[in-house]
């Protein structure tokens, strides 16, 4: 952790390793995988793993991940672990949370 | 309530309640908080809204049988079973069991970032889960208002939580809701209250005179009856007790038996046989008047009739009481020896009137009296005011009532105005009223004793002379003279002095009558002098009469003798011739 701290928090060869949460084919969730893959594949093509849960079929997860607020994308690396939530709409935003701004 | 409404209740479906299991809470509301609706408990911070949802839990869990979810969204888990831990509850246990669920909802804002429409369906998700993990009837959202700090956007906040509030309902959970209360007129800070429109329940905590309280309102219960009145309550080791409550009805059993004061001429001015059984009985009066005293001898009678007594001392220490009435031949120490005496001495400024409340409450209910003696009241006023004493005192004799406890009160009065306000506060609340006084004639102070009333019996409006001697307590009658009430050497020298007059009296009286006898004496002297002389003159009466007739006699014979003579001259001549 110290190491990546002195480091830049986008590296080129970094994998992002992005987990959205969503619940079922909601409005907000539909919306919210579009607007993200989108994204992704504008700003980190190939370079990022998506994992796309339904909290309705693991309701487990949502205690262990403390999720309140959906849909929710957690960005567990590169850099430290960010929690962005919204359909993703607003992309500034997204960007500024994945770090790519 | 009245019958006919009862009635038109009970012909519609009642309102469905879930115990609380709070002591005292239960009976504020009525039976509990609605049933399957969302209760909102709001209030300052550390006025024990966690605490008292956490036990509503506690209690579902472990006296219902109801097993409850507790979604936290200040305190972490462990911190929350470590409070409680305190109050001897173990959630640790009761997870295993599954009985109680915690989760504890994390939220901060600096690690969010919010980029669009989104809703609160992960928290839903994660209490449906919890809730049909255990089958909870129960369910606390403690401080759900933290929410708005770690979130943005109020417009989705909020459609989302009345969203909760109908899901809650759907669910059919007893839901508590804790919010905190803000600056202005609203109950909380978000306005809350908006959502949860069936019970409100605020709590507050309030320090006057450097000793604190918490008080308990039930603001809004939609669809009963509830007490609407500010009921302190308290947290100690055993949890939250709303306490003591005044009933809301004046229905109490009564009881027309009578105990003794220990006091016969006590009892004797109260219609012969002392006071009723639970009764409440003030004893005031200025100070050494034999307050305690009093006190000590109905708690000793009591002990001896074999009953039980607590004994509330807030001045003197137990050891000092039984010391002090020894010299009045008081053995208090046997009883307590025996177990039918208990002492509990406490200074008045340890706690507030309500922490005593409390404290007398929960000792009467385990030691389940027969009587009991505050001893004195008048101290508790350093911790509260005029008015605070006289709520606590109604509600300690009503649970007193109830319980069919008898209990007498001391109070000290002094000669100043605020004081006695407190004397007459509490004097129209108990039955029996007697008032010591001291009575200060003569260069000397004496007590005096009477009774101001004493409801549902004949008592005597005498004043008594009060005596304290080593051999105890006893009542004399005072004199009443000419010159007013007189007691003590007074007394006693009013006695000598009747004393002495009515040995005048007597001797005046005998006198007289040697007199009198003397007199008769003299007159029947003078009665047998006349008899005699009525006896003599009549001799001498007789006497003239018999000579008459001897005359009479002699000189009729005398006369036949000389006619005789005359005639016979011949013959006895004759004869004498013959002869």
């Amino acid at each position: 952790m110290i190491e990546q701290s002195h480091m830049p928090e986008y590296i080129e060869d970094e994998i992002y390793r992005l987990r959205l949460f969503v619940t079922g084919a909601s409005p907000n969730s539909t919306r919210a995988i579009l607007n993200l893959k989108e994204i992704c594949d504008n700003f980190l093509k190939d370079k990022y793993e998506l994992e796309i849960i339904d909290i309705y079929q693991q309701p487990l997860i949502a205690q262990a991940e403390q999720i309140v607020a959906l849909p929710l994308l957690i960005k567990k690396t590169p850099g430290i672990e960010r929690r962005l939530i919204g359909d993703m709409s607003n992309r500034d935003k997204v960007l500024k949370g994945l770090g790519l701004s | 309530m009245s019958t006919s409404l009862k009635k038109i209740i009970s012909q519609h479906s009642l309102l469905l309640k879930t115990p609380t299991g709070i002591i005292g809470l239960d009976e504020i509301t009525d039976g509990g908080l609605p049933k399957g609706r969302p209760t909102l408990i709001c209030g300052e911070a550390g006025c024990g809204k966690t605490l008292m949802s956490l036990e509503f839990l506690i209690r579902g869990a472990i006296e219902f049988n109801e097993p409850g979810v507790f979604m936290a969204f200040e305190e972490k888990a462990s911190e929350l079973t470590m409070n409680v831990a305190s109050l001897g509850f173990d959630l640790d246990k009761l997870q295993a069991k599954k009985k109680i669920k915690l989760d504890y909802v994390h939220i901060d804002r600096s690690e969010i970032e919010e980029t669009g429409e989104y809703n609160l369906e992960g928290l839903f998700i994660r209490l449906g889960y919890a809730i049909d993990s255990i089958k909870a009837k129960r369910v606390v959202l403690d401080t759900l208002e933290n929410l708005f700090s770690g979130l943005n956007n109020q417009a989705i906040l909020r459609a989302e939580l009345r969203r909760l509030f109908q899901w809650l309902k759907e669910k059919d959970v007893t839901a508590i809701i804790t919010g905190e209360k803000g600056d202005g007129p609203s109950l909380t800070r978000q306005g809350l209250e908006e959502y949860v429109s069936d019970c409100v329940i605020l709590l507050d905590h309030r320090v006057i005179n450097q000793i604190s309280t918490r008080r308990l309102r039930v603001i809004k219960y939609r669809g009963s009856v509830h007490g609407t009145n500010e009921y302190p309550f308290l947290i100690d080791e055993e949890g939250i007790s709303v306490l003591p409550i005044t009933s809301l009805k004046l229905e109490k059993e009564v009881s027309s038996k009578r105990i003794s004061s220990g006091i016969p001429s006590l009892d004797s001015m109260l219609d012969g046989c002392g006071f009723f059984k639970g009764s409440s009985i003030l004893v005031s009066g200025t100070a050494g008047t034999g307050k305690t005293s009093i006190a000590a001898y109905f708690a000793n009678e009591t002990c001896k009739r074999g009953e039980k007594c607590i004994y509330f001392a807030f001045e003197e220490s137990p050891k000092q009481i039984i010391r002090n009435m020894r010299s009045i031949d008081v053995d208090l120490q046997k009883h307590v020896d025996k177990g039918l005496l208990k002492f509990h001495a406490s200074r008045p400024t340890l706690h507030g009137l309500e922490m005593h409340l409390v404290a007398i409450y929960k000792i009467i209910k385990k030691f389940k009296p027969d009587v009991v003696v505050l001893d004195p009241i008048t101290n508790l006023i350093t911790v509260g005011s005029v008015s605070e004493v006289k709520a606590m005192l109604i509600r300690l004799i009503d649970f007193l009532q109830e319980e069919q406890i008898t209990v007498m009160f001391t109070a000290l009065t002094l000669n100043n105005i605020v004081n006695e306000q407190t004397d007459e506060g509490v004097s129209s609340l108990v039955d029996a009223w007697i008032l010591v006084r001291d009575i200060e004639f003569n260069g000397e102070r004496n007590r005096g004793m009477y009774i101001m009333k004493s409801r549902g019996m004949k008592h005597s409006n005498q004043v008594r002379e009060f005596i304290i001697t080593d051999k105890g307590l006893d009542l004399v009658e005072v004199y009443l003279g000419p010159e007013g009430v007189l007691t003590g050497s007074a007394r006693e020298a009013q006695k000598l002095q009747e004393k002495a007059g009515s040995m005048l009296r007597d001797f005046a009286v005998s006198r007289k009558d040697r007199e009198l006898i003397r007199k008769r004496k003299v007159l029947e002297a003078k009665i047998s002098n006349l008899q005699m002389e009525f006896e003599s003159a009549e001799e001498e009466l007789n006497k003239m009469h018999q000579q008459e007739e001897l005359i009479k006699q002699m000189t009729s014979s005398t006369r036949e003798e000389i006619t005789n003579i005359r005639r016979g001259e011949h013959n006895k001549e004759k004869g004498g011739k013959n002869g």
